[in-house]
């Protein structure tokens, strides 16, 4: 008996499910119904039409032919508004149909941020051809303006598509990077970079607040920050929600989106759901794959053959032309999960595979996705990786071979790249050894291979390897830490010859080993950006050690001890008298004078911090960053106001230097003293810059130390008044935070670069005052009261997130 | 038996980063790795009972503030050559909620 099947939507899903009923040749007669004025086109490639590369016509699936040849009753541009179960009728805008089995394939809504502003005309999804349409529209109006809210596949999409229209288009990203959810960082980057690129505008870790409007149009969008970003559109991408709402007024079962059983049946045994709209043991689905095979399981079931759906691992391609990405299976870090990574900041290629019990389980490529599906196959099949592990990154070519990863470099042909930047190929290199270069060094002499942006110096001791054979030994500079080859200098030198300005470019460009670094390279690289960038660098509290993060020093037994700053270290009764209160106030265990000439509040709880500083603040208090690697204390003498010695005035000096060297961040901790005279009570001599005051002036020294080591300072530079201090000191300050290695105190750089050079560098009065310059630059950044902010901005900090009373949970 | 408490949102806790759950029974250190993974360990270092929420976090690891010992949280287990673990608890996100096993946390006591 011919079955009257009734489908609510002409979408993917449902589409793919009538195919297989016809071609099985089923004895049904389908009345099929759809909210969009026409039948089944293929939505995914409606980027492609977007951005101008195929037509509406290129991309419909069935056509009107298609559906008279197979007797379906279009309802085209009708949407059903309920169903009535007992009666076992579809109730449409035009009227009622009646059914012997029902198929919702309802597909997903666009979620719509419910900003202010957002119904204004001109805010629009990106779902139909509808919205496809109005973005071409815009797109070709010269001088227009699209804002894009979503930096994931849709978003990314639309904002290509609309640039390549010739729009001005900028993207609006609440993450930290773009596709989170199928890129991870490093990849994530490398996109971030291609697009910008392209002209399109890109703004991650930003928040919308508000959509402004006109005579009732969008005029522009108003950020968190106060920024107005001008546009004539403004497109909504930040996800889908599954539309339900046909199948939950029925009354069928629903969690997120209609429950569905492995035969695709909903809770009523006559109606069946497929595609975006159905739940499927607590999963929900947003890409066609899985779709298709609910559709061949559905329609399965329909012609009551046995059959069973079972989701899959998906993969991600993002179709925007000359991006090259793949995503695949899961790459959450897990137990007893490895990572590969392969990077080749000269392509910009990014390649990572996550492996567990010898298996690949995810994978994250970018810019050479060649192999992605052969990945995606090792994942999907569960194949045992452990024999080809070592050679697995650099694809199928290298399997089968001999599992040793410098034949790797060893099959590559004599005209393969090793050099990006000087063009250098492997069979000069090999030239260069035979002709007796055989260290990196030599070879960077004759071949200029890796001399200039040196990330490929790697890939050149492979081939030093390879041609030398047992000769070889490899070099042995310390490499910063696990997650990269590079010494500290390099990366240094290579922040600013490249430009790097944030961690994933750092991470992508150096190769690095590791996704995100460690405890022991990340404090470092927070320090090398922000000292060379202070501008456009954004400092990471959480790639600093916890003193830094929360600007207090970690005791023990966890708590913390404060310590206000006592410029020059002189003090007031106030200032003495709000220190007590707070001692009591807070009932602060210990109360210590510190070897800095200041004093310390031992043994403060964490959560009281922002209130310990709110009322030190008040009596005018600030951070004394006792905590940090920065300016510590300048310690003084009391000189010629008081001391009969005092040739000087040591204590006003030190205010003004403490004064002006506040606040900014070192490679390690520095302390400076300016002692009256000779006698040099402040123990100026022993300090990383001291000054000791003479009858003629000031002499400057630098370089000593008092700590594990103790060091007499060396003579610096003789200055005759008090702002030629204040020029050479903030010049050397500068110079040794643009210069030293992360942790090396100023002795340690000044032993490594020579008390030579560092003179030669402060007394030429061009770099002297450029330094400055720049020093007074990266001040203008930093030079704010730590607590003062966390006070007003960061209290969340330091609380709890919750406070769980178990009894009460019983 | 499971009990899933929800104790916040996860933009509530920074990437690379952590917030304490008090409990009667101390605190539980929440982390959110930089791929929003989310942990809970008990937030205490065996090695000196460091307060492991307040360490830096890089892949699916945490760095003990005190003294750097390395813990991987899926599984509390120190890396190295440090020997040593943490009791862990099951968390779950979902839609942007961050659940935490409060089962587990009071079984703890009963331990
Ligand atoms: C508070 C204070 C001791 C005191 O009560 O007097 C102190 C306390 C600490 N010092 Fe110090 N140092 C203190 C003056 C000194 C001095 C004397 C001075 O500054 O005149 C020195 C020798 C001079 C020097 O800096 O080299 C000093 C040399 C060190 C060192 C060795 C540094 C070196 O390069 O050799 C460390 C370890 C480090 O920084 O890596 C250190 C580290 C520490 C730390 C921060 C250890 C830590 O990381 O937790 C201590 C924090 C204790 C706490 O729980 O709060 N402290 N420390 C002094 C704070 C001065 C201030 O007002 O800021
Ligand atoms: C621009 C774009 C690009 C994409 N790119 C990709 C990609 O590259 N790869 C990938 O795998 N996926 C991609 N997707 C996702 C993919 O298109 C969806 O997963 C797929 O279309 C879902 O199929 P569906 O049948 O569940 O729903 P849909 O295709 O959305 O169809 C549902 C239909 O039901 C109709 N309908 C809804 N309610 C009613 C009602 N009450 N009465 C009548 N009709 C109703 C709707 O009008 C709609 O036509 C993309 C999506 C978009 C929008
Ligand atoms: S000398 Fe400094 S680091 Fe050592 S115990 Fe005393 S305060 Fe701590
Ligand atoms: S207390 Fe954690 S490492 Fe020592």
């Amino acid at each position: 008996m011919t079955q009257k099947i009734v489908v609510i939507g002409a979408g993917m899903a449902s589409g793919r499910m009538l195919e297989h009923l016809f071609e099985a040749g089923a004895d049904v007669d389908v009345t099929l119904f759809n909210a969009e004025p026409r039948g089944n086109y293929n939505r995914i490639m409606l980027s492609p039409v977007l951005s101008g590369e195929k037509t509406y016509e290129q991309i419909v699936t069935h056509d009107d032919d298609w559906y008279a040849a197979n007797k379906v009753t279009s309802r085209f541009g009708e949407r059903v508004v309920s169903i009535d179960r007992d009666r076992k009728v579809v109730i449409g805008e035009n009227g009622e149909v009646p059914y012997d089995q029902l198929v919702i394939g309802t597909g997903s809504n666009p979620f719509i941020i419910p900003l202010p502003g957002k119904d204004l005309d001109g805010v629009i999804a990106y779902r139909d051809l509808e919205d496809t349409h109005r973005m071409m529209e815009v797109g070709s109006t010269p001088g227009s303006k699209a804002v894009v809210i979503g930096g994931g596949l849709l978003g990314l999409e639309a904002a290509a598509g609309l640039q390549m229209r010739g729009c001005d288009v900028t993207v609006v990203h609440i993450m930290g990077h773009l596709m989170e959810r199928q890129l991870d960082e490093a990849a994530g980057y490398l996109l971030r970079k291609a697009l910008v690129q392209r002209g399109i505008k890109v703004l991650c870790s930003t928040n919308s607040k508000e959509i402004l409007g006109e005579d009732g149009k969008v005029r522009a969008l108003l950020l968190d920050n106060g920024t107005e970003l001008p546009c004539d559109l403004l497109v909504m991408a930040v996800g889908i929600r599954p539309n339900i709402a046909v199948g939950q007024a029925a009354g069928l079962d629903c969690g997120r989106a209609i429950k569905v059983d492995d035969q695709m049946r909903t809770s009523d045994p006559s109606i069946f759901a497929v595609g975006e709209c159905v739940e499927h043991n607590g999963n929900l689905f947003g890409l066609v794959a899985p779709l298709y095979d609910q559709a061949k399981v559905l329609a399965a079931t329909l012609m009551g053959q046995e059959a069973a759906f079972q989701p899959r691992e998906v993969s991600t391609k993002l179709k925007v032309t000359g991006c090259d990405l793949f995503s695949a299976g899961d790459f959450a870090d897990k137990d007893g999960r490895e990572d590969i990574v392969f990077r080749d900041p000269a392509r910009g290629v990014y390649k990572r595979l996550v492996l567990e019990n010898n298996k690949l389980v995810g994978a994250v490529m970018y810019g050479d996705t060649a192999d992605g599906n052969w990945f995606f196959g090792l994942i999907k099949d569960g194949s045992d990786v452990s024999e080809m592990r070592d050679t697995l990154i650099f694809g199928p070519a290298f399997q089968g071979g001999s599992s040793d990863p410098l034949s790797a470099v060893a099959a590559l042909p004599a005209d393969a790249e090793i050099c990006g930047c000087n063009g250098v190929c492997k069979g000069k290199i090999v030239d260069a050894i035979n002709a007796g270069a055989n260290t990196v060094d030599a070879i960077r002499a004759t071949t200029k291979a890796s001399a200039s942006c040196g990330t490929c110096t790697g890939l050149v001791e492979q081939v030093l390897a390879v041609t030398l054979g047992d000769d070889f030994v490899m070099p042995t500079a310390q490499p910063m830490c696990k997650c990269t080859d590079h010494t500290h200098e390099d990366v240094r030198r290579l922040i600013k010859s490249q430009a790097l300005k944030s961690m994933p470019a750092v991470f992508q460009e150096l190769a690095w080993k590791t996704k995100d670094g460690c405890h022991s390279c990340r404090p470092a690289l927070n320090y090398y950006l922000l000292a060379d960038w202070p501008l456009e660098y954004v400092d990471d509290p959480q790639s600093r050690f916890i003193n830094e993060r929360k600007h207090a020093n970690i005791q023990k037994d966890g708590t913390f001890s404060v310590v206000p700053r006592m410029w020059g270290g002189m003090t007031t009764s106030d200032e003495l008298r709000a220190i007590a209160d707070v001692v009591d106030k807070f009932k602060v265990p210990t109360v210590h004078v510190t070897g800095g000439q200041r004093i310390d509040l031992l043994g403060v709880r964490g959560e009281d911090l922002p209130a310990v500083w709110s009322d030190l603040n008040k009596a005018g208090m600030v951070s004394g960053h006792a905590y940090s690697k920065g300016l510590r204390t300048v310690k003084t003498c009391v000189g010629r106001d008081h001391c009969r010695f005092g040739t000087q005035d040591s204590s006003g000096l030190g205010i003004q230097l403490e004064k002006a060297l506040w606040g900014s961040w070192t490679p390690h901790k520095v302390k400076l003293a300016v002692s009256g005279c000779p006698r040099n009570c402040a123990e100026a001599t022993c300090k990383d810059i001291g000054v000791i005051c003479v009858d003629s002036g000031y002499e400057i020294g630098i370089a000593g130390a008092a700590g594990m080591d103790v060091k007499e300072t060396e003579q610096f530079h003789k200055a005759t008044s008090e702002e030629e201090v204040l020029e050479w000191v903030q010049a050397v300050m500068q110079l040794y935070r643009e210069n030293a290695k992360y942790l090396d105190r100023i002795y340690k750089w000044v032993n490594k670069v020579g008390l030579d050079w560092v003179k030669e560098q402060v007394s030429d009065e061009a770099t002297r005052k450029a330094l400055v310059e720049r020093f007074a630059i990266s001040q203008t950044v930093y030079q704010k009261d730590p607590w003062a902010e966390h006070v007003e901005k960061e209290q969340a900090r330091y609380t709890p997130i919750a406070t769980l009373n178990l009894e009460a949970a019983e | 038996m499971t009990n899933w408490i929800d104790i916040g949102e996860l933009n509530d806790i920074p990437r690379q980063g952590a917030r304490v759950v008090k409990t009667a029974l101390g605190c539980v250190a929440v982390f959110r790795t930089v791929e929003d993974q989310v942990f809970a360990l008990e937030d205490r270092c065996p090695h000196k009972g460091g307060p492991l929420s307040e360490g830096i976090v890089h892949g699916s690891k945490v760095t003990c503030p005190l003294h750097n010992w390395v813990f991987e949280m899926n599984t509390g287990q120190a890396q190295g050559a440090d020997e040593g673990s943490v009791p862990t608890y099951a968390t779950r996100v979902e839609g942007g909620r961050i659940l935490l096993d409060a089962q587990m946390l009071q079984n703890r006591s009963a331990a």
